[in-house]
């Protein structure tokens, strides 16, 4: 298991630089092909009443005549050693894990988005959970309850919750419960976890419940489907001919067995948020990963967009590797093997 | 079935709630009326715009602001937001400002550091001012004439301040190869700005320039501290002299101003210092600040370009919101540029064609109609300005649809009587440029004038497509979509960015894309030097004339943009000089 988990890191680091030297070939090669120069690449830097003169400056501050192997090189040496900036009456030093300093606002990439990152951890955290406890038993109470009323109608809710886009619910709720009811707290709230839990569960109650509408129908239905089949699988027929009340068929065999499936696609939706929940963190003003990634991607910002870029990428792998590992907790199956 | 009648039902309270629906409320037609009815604390259509709304002089609270996007830079030295130059007087005092004041008031140049405007010598090659005396910084350090010089002189590195405009630079007597004082140490800059005494300071520049108050009111002649300066590292706290200091800044989140206990009131006429704290938040979705503005859960947009289009018709829909918005001009106009270097766009008459087939009502709705969209421009100089005056060279018949027969003629005149093709440029980012774009493509396709929309990214509009000469040329870009804002309310503030053929780079990233006269260039010069404030206000008018004589732009719209006007503020009311409602002198108590 050790060497496993040994391998599956190393795969994630090599991983891990791929997607970044993918990102940053993107960003440079793509205009050079289309014809750009270092300096029209910097006139993106500089005011609008910038000389030739500032421009060729720019392109020399940011790296731009550099060849771009070079460029990527010193942004990850800057990871292990750290980098040197100058402000102009200073040089101020990046310590390493150095992500490098935005492009446009001076700012080092690396304190950002660990300032933001709690934002959007609480923010997917809490709609995970409520998105997979009710999910999950919306689904299997479907199931169980095949052709009724209430299966009908959870899956015509769970149908609408995958179809209306997150800005429409978000700022529809917002205005509801924030403006005219005043139940919920107004967009752009957020207070860390340790100075208040309770001022920081009331203020992304609406975006957790915003968020976990949309991926709960998903699970309510794929719950659903896998529990069909599970329930209908010869061990559930023999748990039932043993005597086994039927709730423990139905959470210990059925709901286990129909949990695979969730799990991967768990991990996969978890780890993607964590790199940002572009959509819900605008809708709700939320400063997150998303919203800067956002930010860095609108402005050119390479050195935020490399940030984020790496940081997502890292929680996919690591979720990834994670639910690889539940997989034997959960299916005794995949235990035995 | 059920989930789509669910769907219908979710999206049918969504229209009630947000305002997207038909409202049958009364919306009149031509504006409504000026407020002044109702008297200046009666909730009235336009009431902020000339008078003062709920007029106080009531100190506390709290103003919350909200911003959709981020602020450029909050040091004073490079920020060029027109929104940043109204909101930064709360903490920082150039020599000169706009002054407070509702209407065209606030158009009139007013002292602020110095004790009265500047005095020119020289033919206006040289510019004094005095300072006033007990002016502090937020330490208690007394400031000097010796700041305001190290303040401008350090805005010129454009390598670590690129934001910031470049007036200074390129008008003071600078010595060769002055790159500011972190590059250029120790270099004598007595030259261009001389520092006699503590409260003097004498600018000299390279040519005589008759509106130099204009760049003393421009934020960076707010004095930066030499010792306290921490290059671009200095916007996360920039040392107050205005009433209001950071107490907490969060770049690109949010700051919070509290009261600067060092600004003393009787070295200030200009400012109220109403509130006790502002609160602003950054990154804030642009739908929901409507929302709280309507709600009253947030006080200010500081953006000031009005609301969005799914709560315009909400407010335009409701009397009882209608009468707590105002309808603001501002120095900025939407306009199509006409290159003359893409053939047979290089003959005037063909340009000409342009001007007269165009249906100024398409392009006027593209842009989102009269309310949020703007007034018809016939020519460029946004009305508001010193100097400008509405007239129509290619008149356009009584519905402003076009004259189709004398486009035709003109066509004939330029020897494509039957039309021609050319390809027309806008920003893909940017819905509105390219309604304008399918609007122009279909009037102009009635004389035959085909029309190619081509989007390219707004990022490298300028530098690289639509402002880049051999680009535009090799490419057909006869026409491409533009706009531009004054930097201040002023002939030369408008015009000298797009109408100056001097500007143009041949490697792109110039705002004039189509604009070479030789005798425009010289009647700039001329209106640059010329420091009796009526001829030279006379002298943009007719440069103004003589751009529209050779049809190398075609005006859409000058914008307007639709306020709420927050039921809790007091003290509010609409500067010309930004457009936008002045946030130095509300209040919340």
């Amino acid at each position: 298991m050790i060497t496993y988990i040994i391998r599956r890191l190393f795969a994630a680091i090599v991983l891990l630089f791929v997607v970044s030297a993918v990102t940053f070939s993107i960003f440079f090669l793509m205009p050079k092909l289309l014809g750009s120069s270092p300096e029209t690449l910097a006139t993106r830097y500089v005011g609008r009443a910038a000389t030739a003169d500032t421009v060729r400056e720019t392109a020399e501050r940011l790296g731009f005549y550099d060849p771009i192997y070079v460029q990527y090189w010193d942004w990850v040496k800057g990871i292990f050693v750290g980098a040197d900036y100058s402000y102009g009456t200073g040089v101020e030093h990046c310590p390493a894990p150095c992500l490098g300093y935005s492009f446009r606002n001076n700012q080092p990439v690396f304190p950002d988005l660990m300032d933001r990152l709690p934002v959007t951890m609480s923010l997917a955290v809490g709609a995970a959970v409520l998105w997979l406890v009710g999910g999950v038993a919306v689904g299997t109470l479907s199931a169980l309850r095949k052709g009724t009323v209430f299966d009908r109608a959870a899956m015509s809710v769970s149908l609408a919750g995958v179809s209306l886009p997150i800005f429409f619910t978000g700022l529809l709720s917002l205005s509801i419960f924030s403006y005219n009811l005043g139940w919920t707290a107004v967009g752009g709230s957020y207070t860390p976890f340790i100075d208040n839990p309770g001022e920081w569960a009331y203020n992304l109650l609406l975006p957790w419940i915003t968020l976990a509408l949309l991926f709960s129908a998903q699970y309510a239905r794929l719950t659903r489907a896998g529990m069909l089949e599970t329930m209908n699988e010869d061990f559930i027929r023999t748990a039932r001919a043993k005597g086994l009340p039927e709730r423990t068929v139905v959470v210990r065999h059925g709901l286990r067995g129909a949990l695979t499936p969730i799990l991967t696609i768990f991990g996969l939706d978890v780890g993607l948020l964590l790199g940002g929940a572009i959509l819900t963190e605008s809708a709700f003003s939320l400063q997150g990963l998303g919203k800067y990634a956002i930010d860095g991607i609108t402005n050119y910002d390479l050195p935020k967009v490399m940030g984020v870029t790496i940081l997502a990428a890292f929680f996919v792998v690591l979720a990834n590797l994670i639910v690889d590992l539940l997989y034997a907790v959960v299916d005794p199956r995949v235990r035995a093997k | 079935m059920n989930s789509k009648r669910l769907v219908t039902a979710v999206a049918a309270g969504a229209a009630v709630v947000m305002g997207l629906s038909a409202c049958g409320g009364g919306t009149s037609s031509n504006g409504g009326s000026t407020g002044g009815n109702g008297g200046a604390n009666t909730p009235a259509f336009n009431a902020a715009m000339t008078t003062i709304f709920n007029p106080s002089d009531k100190k506390g609270g709290t103003v919350r602001v909200a911003n959709a996007g981020t602020w450029d830079s909050l040091d004073p030295g490079e920020t060029y937001y027109g929104y940043s130059w109204n909101f930064l007087r709360t903490y920082a005092r150039s020599l000169v400002m706009f002054k407070p004041a509702p209407g065209d008031g606030s158009s009139e140049l007013v002292p602020d550091l110095a004790e009265k405007l500047g005095e020119p010598s020289d033919g206006g090659k040289t510019w004094t001012y005095k300072l006033r005396k007990g002016v502090k910084f937020e330490d208690g350090t007394e400031v000097t004439s010796k700041d305001v010089k190290y303040a401008v002189l350090r805005s010129t590195d454009k390598e670590t301040f690129p934001n910031g405009p470049a007036y200074f630079e390129g008008y003071l007597n600078l010595p060769d190869g002055y790159k500011g004082p972190y590059k250029s140490k120790d270099v004598n800059t007595d030259s261009a700005i001389e520092t006699p005494d503590d409260q003097t300071i004498i600018f000299h520049l390279k040519q005589p320039f008759g509106g130099f108050d204009y760049f003393a009111m421009m934020p960076q002649t707010a004095p930066v501290p030499e010792a306290k300066d921490t290059g671009a590292k200095y916007k996360e706290h920039v040392i107050a002299t205005g009433p209001y200091k950071f107490e907490k800044n969060e770049i690109d989140k949010g700051f919070t101003l509290v009261r600067n206990d060092k600004w003393d009131a009787s070295t200030d006429p200009n400012r109220k210092a109403l509130p006790d704290k502002y609160e602003v938040t950054m990154n804030v979705n642009a739908d929901d600040i409507d929302n709280r503005l309507i709600s009253g859960d947030l006080d200010i947009d500081i953006t000031g370009t009005g609301v969005q289009p799914a709560s315009l018709s909400r407010v335009l829909g409701d009397p009882a919101l209608k009468a707590n918005a105002d309808n603001p001009s501002s120095t900025r106009l939407w306009y199509t540029s006409v290159s003359p270097t893409v053939a047979p766009l290089d003959n005037k008459a063909c340009r000409e064609a342009i001007q007269y087939a165009t249906d100024r009502t398409g392009y006027q709705t593209a842009y989102g109609g009269s309310f949020s969209g703007g007034d018809i421009a016939t020519n460029l100089l946004p009305p508001q300005i010193p100097g400008a005056s509405k007239f129509d060279l290619y008149p356009a018949g009584a519905d402003n649809k076009g004259d189709v027969e004398k486009a035709k003629a003109k066509l004939q005149e330029c020897g494509q009587p039957n039309g021609f093709e050319t390809n027309i440029a806008y920003r893909a980012e940017r819905p509105k440029e390219k309604a304008a774009a399918e609007a122009l493509q279909q009037s102009l396709g009635r004389v035959g004038i085909k029309l190619t929309l081509k989007a390219f990214p707004q990022g490298d509009y300028f530098s690289q497509f639509a402002g880049n000469p051999p680009y535009v040329k090799a490419n057909n870009l006869g026409l491409a979509l533009n706009g531009w804002q004054a930097d201040w309310s002023d002939g030369f503030g408008f015009l000298s960015q797009i109408v100056d053929s001097r500007v143009i780079r041949e490697t792109g990233g110039s705002s004039n894309v189509s604009v070479r006269i030789p005798d425009v260039d010289k009647l700039l010069d001329e209106a640059i030097g010329e420091t009796d404030k009526s001829k030279r206000e006379a002298d943009w008018g007719a440069i103004d004339k003589r751009v529209m004589e050779e049809a190398v732009i075609l005006p859409g719209v000058h914008a307007k943009s639709l306020l709420v006007r927050p039921k809790k503020l007091s003290n509010i009311f609409v500067s010309t000089a930004y457009g936008q409602y002045d946030y130095l002198s509300v209040g919340v108590a």
